[in-house]
């Protein structure tokens, strides 16, 4: 028995999905959910192996809601966009259907899934896989999405000061105090926009807005001084890249 | 310009005090008194030129143009006379060329004034032309994209592909409901297809267009969408330019609906404010999270070029974020 998730915030597009499942009784679904929280809340409650997810959606979108999920289940994306890069998608997700999908096309997608859950349990790696190829797309983020205890924080990302790793996490410091999120660094040099934030060390990514001084410190290093107080070393080629943006 | 205005006036000079010689004055006299004519006269045409540049007159009013020429004509001549009589009155015979003069003085400034006048109105009033043609080739051309981006943006990804989606699921349970939003569908593609963006549509038929898109994506998002769209008779026959409605609700319902989880009342109402239609787009947003740069999207700065282009003024969209209700204001004016 598969027990399945579906998340869509349209009525009718998760009717269409529970119409073509009438034809899978092994594929049991738990619960529908309308948007990205109910979805996290489901995913967190019932473990299930399947989800069926939308990617635009209210509040947070199918990709922040997965980022937030510790334990990825194998996740068929259905969704009218193709504009996330397909491509690189369907070598890793079990699957990617786009709507309008066929009957067809759908038990396609069950038999693959099925097929993957009953020689090894691969699935959520491919999550994984998935999830790597979607952070280097392109597309810069506006916000970075976290999770602080049960709730679920999205930040803007002109309210981040700067970001600090922690081991395998990321701390991310705003006004508001600093939140954890489970990415790299190089995750956020890579997706944040590169004109207001630098990486100006191996540890620290801060937003060049927030800096009101740049202190020399030590040999070869400098000290960022940010609004907030918070003092934020340097690197020297930290401080080159910095001396970049800030044209000086 | 100026180089031939002076030299205009170098000669014009040089042609009274060849003519004030004539009458058996003295060279210095005649020159001196054909300089400051001159002068006084330049200054009343640069004047007039001055004022027709901002002021264009109507049809009915080409008599105040009429009064202005003939008054700056008196004051030149008067001008003249009192300035250079006190100075040169002891010269033999100029009291006498300048009182019998007076008046041929005066027609010949009238006839220089006037000419410039009509000189200056023709130039500015080409240039306006200019202007407005270089303003329609942009608005035609801006026309055209816009025509391309709503088939190519609004409906594709988003709201096409979402409503066969919805069709789709209709057909198997609802077939009846499946085939009216097959209809809604072709008569709302129809409509953006047909439509010239230059076309004036009055709003009770822009109203009508964009009732068939708000079917659709009611259809689409359930009960979580509704809309309240209130526009007296009066607003009804007032015109506007076709299609430019449609972006702004597209824009508060995706900003709604994907930036709360609750219902979202989309409301649209249209005001008459002495001579302009006034049309207010309101939507729900949370304050908290939504990306303050992205207050207006690309739709709403498309819409505010567009109402520049084809009304020369920016200052006819104005959005505000109060609580957390977003507004949109356009004015369109009637003529």
């Amino acid at each position: 028995m598969t027990r399945a998730l579906l998340i869509d915030d349209e009525p009718l597009a998760r009717m269409v999905v529970q119409e073509y499942l009438l034809d899978f009784p092994q594929v049991e679904v738990l619960q529908e959910c309308g948007d990205g929280f109910e979805g996290l809340k489901a995913i967190q409650q019932h473990k299930p192996d399947l989800v069926f997810l939308d990617v635009q959606m209210p509040k947070i979108n199918g990709f922040e809601m997965l980022e937030l999920v510790d334990d990825a289940p194998a996740i068929i994306f259905t969704t009218a966009f193709d504009e996330y890069a397909i491509k690189a998608f369907e070598a890793h997700a079990v699957d990617y259907l786009l709507k309008p999908f066929s009957k067809e096309r759908f038990a396609k997608a069950i038999e693959k899934y099925l097929g993957q859950a009953s020689a090894t349990n691969t699935a959520p790696k491919q999550t994984e896989n998935l999830l790597e190829t979607a952070s280097h797309s392109p597309q810069q983020h506006e916000r970075i999405v976290v999770k602080t205890g049960t709730k679920v924080k999205i930040i803007p990302v002109a309210d981040v000061q700067y970001l600090q790793a922690d081991d395998d996490y990321v701390s991310v410091f705003t006004h508001e105090g600093s939140f954890l999120k489970n990415k790299t660094m190089s995750f956020f040099e890579q997706t944040l926009d590169p004109r207001h934030f630098v990486r100006v060390h191996r540890s620290y990514i801060l937003s060049v807005q927030e800096i009101t001084r740049i202190d020399p410190y030590e040999k070869d290093s400098h000290l960022a001084i940010l609004k907030s107080g918070a003092k934020i070393p340097v690197s020297k080629t930290g401080y080159a890249k910095l001396k970049q943006v800030l044209g000086i | 310009m100026r180089g031939a205005f002076a030299a205009c006036g170098l000669a014009w000079a040089g042609l009274q005090s060849y003519i004030i010689h004539g009458f058996d004055i003295d060279w210095l006299t005649g020159i001196t008194d054909g300089l400051i004519s001159t002068m006084l006269l330049a200054a009343a045409c640069w004047l007039i030129n001055n004022n027709l540049r901002y002021y264009q007159p109507g049809k009915g009013s080409y008599i105040n143009i009429l009064i202005w020429c003939v008054a700056l004509a008196a004051a030149c001549t008067a001008g003249s006379r009192y300035i250079l009589l006190p100075f040169l009155n002891s010269i033999p015979g100029y009291t006498t060329v300048m009182g019998q003069s007076l008046v041929i003085r005066f027609f010949t400034n009238f006839l220089a004034i006037g000419w410039m006048a009509m000189i200056s109105m023709i130039w500015y009033t080409q240039q306006d032309q200019k202007e407005n043609e270089k303003r329609k080739t942009e608005a035609e051309r801006l026309a055209r994209e816009a025509e391309l981006y709503n088939l190519r943006q609004q409906l594709q990804p988003h709201f096409l592909f979402n409503s066969l989606n919805s069709i789709n699921a209709l057909i198997g349970f609802k077939p009846e409901q499946a085939r009216k939003m097959i209809h809604q569908l072709s008569d709302f593609l129809r409509g953006t297809l047909r439509k010239d963006d230059q076309q004036q549509v009055t709003l009770n038929e822009e109203l009508q267009h964009l009732n068939l898109y708000l079917d659709i994506e009611k259809v689409r998002f359930g009960h979580r969408l509704k809309t309240e769209i209130s526009c007296d008779d009066s607003c009804g026959s007032c015109v506007m330019p076709a299609m430019l409605l449609q972006p702004l609700v597209e824009n508060a319902i995706k900003f709604g609906l994907y930036d709360t989880t609750e219902e979202v009342v989309v409301s649209i109402r249209a005001e008459l404010d002495g001579n302009y239609l006034e049309l207010i787009v309101q939507n729900p947003f949370d304050p908290k999270t939504s990306r303050p740069r992205q207050g207006t999207g690309f739709g709403l700065s498309a819409v505010q070029r567009r109402l520049y282009l084809l009304f020369a003024r920016n200052d006819l969209m104005e959005t505000h974020a109060n609580d957390n209700i977003f507004t949109t204001i356009i004015k369109i004016p009637q003529l």
